[in-house]
């Protein structure tokens, strides 16, 4: 289709807007995170800092326990991540293969469960995880976090056992392979990459979360990364600037550089898991 | 996969789905097993209980056993004039983002769709958002928004705009500064779900169209938009639901200030809860915003619906 000259400038125009909205705060958090005080303070802020500088990473570091924070929520994503897709693949195939009730109870729960805000949740769960005495710990945050992935990660995960014909299971079959043997020899090669996908997705929603964070954990040492960039910011709303965007910075590199490796999949999976017949 | 080829899978399928067998459901149940304790435990379960919590005067570190009070707390909250210029407060902000975040989205999954120069370059940009943590979202945008030495002022400055502002700290502004920021982190997810959508338009239809004469604006309703209707409707659903439940940026921009006007339904109940322990009230607050959003869901989508059959 042939698009008229001034329809495409006016495109070009909307795309530029876009790009502009879109990228504007990323480069002015950068462009913070390596200024010096000095011009922090200035009146009359520049887009390039005009003495670059990494004093800011050390003062962040020097201020907040990052390192110890970016290991808990490290352990806390990969936990959540690992379990969460262990115990949803089994699931998910059960929801794609079979139309029993349990299946169709399943898929009601995932969409329910989005709907309910995490105040009608976490207030139970947090008296539940007293009693379990896993209140302040990380074990119990990734307790939390597994359900929490659970609805996503079926979702996708039914996706992409769809996506493995059936066909292919029945041929195992009918060459006499046994049910586990056609899982495991058959399904699980075609599903890995879906299920590396969703893992890497409960990964990434862990690593950002910060309700459940900032409601269960108390001790300053447990806490994980989000919830300990919040300390940078005084109780009056008063913050150290500098500091404050380059850790801003380094917490969002593991979920950025995640991200670019699944963003594909991502989108096929939601929308595999979206159209149903 | 394109869910084409999954659709046209599920159907070939369809007549080999059999009677369960009983040897085959045991196995069934052995794989569901793993998952649906964690469910029931720590979801389901929950669930009802929060629901029942919001019956009852269930205080944090009380000593007095817990005690049943019937819809007194719901009565409470019917007078509670604060929990409900919060809770409109709620649905400004959730209603004044999703409706840009679709309308900005899909325009942008237009754009990104033609293929244009830059194109490559936006959509490495429009998912950068999605990644961040909210945190650090609410974080940068502060420092946008700083009075001082924020960008948003020096540009107002350099073109001759005035001071500029406190955008966070005045009454007039900080509930749309804080809307705005909503948009942006959630434009990535509405683009490139609807940009997926779009390119499982059949292309064969719109190039008939245009050889038929029609104009941009009549494919885009009578071949695109049919097609793209469902997903639009499934993300406009689920963005407003995620809205409305939304905490992290606004704990972070403004807490909720100032003077109380950003003070989401969420960061109310949350303070209620957490800060005065109020477990049996804030439990009621959920219920009741629950109650709400599936009223608006399920006036939004019966009206979509409806709407849909005259076009």
């Amino acid at each position: 289709m042939r698009t008229r000259p001034a329809a495409r400038a006016g495109q070009y125009a909307a795309l530029l807007a876009y790009l502009v909205f879109l990228a504007f705060p990323l480069l002015w958090l950068l462009s913070t995170a390596f200024k010096p005080p000095r011009e922090l303070g200035s009146l009359h802020p520049t887009w390039i800092p005009e003495g670059p500088t990494l004093a800011n990473f050390r003062q962040a570091f020097d201020e907040q326990p990052l390192l110890r924070a970016a290991f808990n929520s490290l352990l806390a994503a990969l936990g959540a991540a690992v379990i969460a897709v262990a115990v949803a693949t089994p699931m998910a195939y059960v929801m794609a293969r079979r139309r029993t009730l349990l299946a169709r109870a399943a898929t009601g729960w995932v969409v329910v469960s989005q709907a309910f805000p995490f105040v009608l949740v976490i207030i139970p769960l947090f008296l539940v995880l007293k009693n379990l005495r896993l209140i302040d710990s990380l074990p119990g945050l990734v307790l939390v976090y597994v359900v929490w992935a659970l609805p996503f990660a079926l979702w996708m995960l039914t996706g992409y056992v769809r996506a493995v014909p059936v066909e292919l299971e029945e041929a195992a079959a009918i060459d006499g392979a046994g049910r586990l043997r056609t899982l495991v020899s058959v399904t699980a090669p075609l599903l890995a990459p879906g299920i590396v996908a969703t893992a890497l997705f409960a990964f990434i929603t862990a690593w950002n979360e910060f309700f459940f964070a900032l409601v269960l954990l108390k001790t300053p040492g447990k806490q994980t990364l989000p919830v300990v960039l919040t300390h940078f910011i005084g109780a009056e709303g008063v913050a150290d600037l500098g500091p404050l965007a380059a850790a801003a910075f380094l917490a969002t590199l593991p979920s950025l550089v995640v991200f670019a490796v699944i963003q594909r999949r991502i989108t096929g999976g939601m929308l595999t898991g979206a159209v149903k017949s | 996969m394109s869910s084409a080829t999954a659709r046209r899978r599920t159907v070939r399928r369809a007549p080999a789905t059999g009677p369960p067998r009983a040897t085959a459901d045991r196995g069934a149940w052995f794989l569901v097993l793993p998952a649906l304790i964690p469910i029931l435990l720590l979801s389901v379960g929950p669930l009802l209980y929060g629901i029942l919590l919001a019956f009852t005067d269930a205080q944090s570190g009380r000593t007095a056993p817990t005690r049943w009070i019937g819809g007194l707390n719901f009565r409470d909250l019917l007078h509670d004039t604060l929990f409900w210029e919060s809770f409109r407060i709620g649905l400004v902000w959730a209603v004044g983002v999703t409706v840009p975040q679709f309308l900005l989205g899909l325009g942008l999954a237009l754009l990104l769709d033609q293929d244009l120069r830059l194109g490559r370059l936006a959509r490495v940009l429009a998912i950068v958002p999605w990644a961040m943590p909210e945190v650090v979202v609410g974080i940068m945008w502060r420092l946008v928004y700083h009075p001082d030495a924020g960008i948003l002022n020096e540009t107002f400055r350099d073109l001759g705009l005035g001071d500029g502002r406190d955008w966070l700290s005045g009454l007039a502004t900080a509930l749309p500064a804080v809307i705005v920021v909503g948009v942006w982190a959630g434009l990535p997810q509405t683009t490139v779900t609807l940009l997926a959508g779009l390119q499982n338009t059949p292309r064969e239809l719109h190039e008939a169209a245009a050889v038929d004469g029609a104009g941009a604006w009549r494919r885009f309703r009578t071949v695109t938009w049919p097609a793209l209707k469902p997903i639009a409707l499934a993300i406009t659903a689920l963005n407003f639901i995620w809205n409305f439940n939304s905490f992290a940026l606004v704990y972070v921009l403004t807490g909720g200030g100032p003077g109380g006007r950003t003070w989401l339904p969420m960061l109310f109940a949350y303070e209620e809860a957490f800060r005065y322990g109020q477990f049996g009230y804030a439990a009621a607050m959920g219920c009741v915003m629950v109650a709400v959003i599936s009223v608006f869901l399920a006036l939004f989508l019966v009206g979509r619906l409806r709407g849909g059959d005259d076009t």
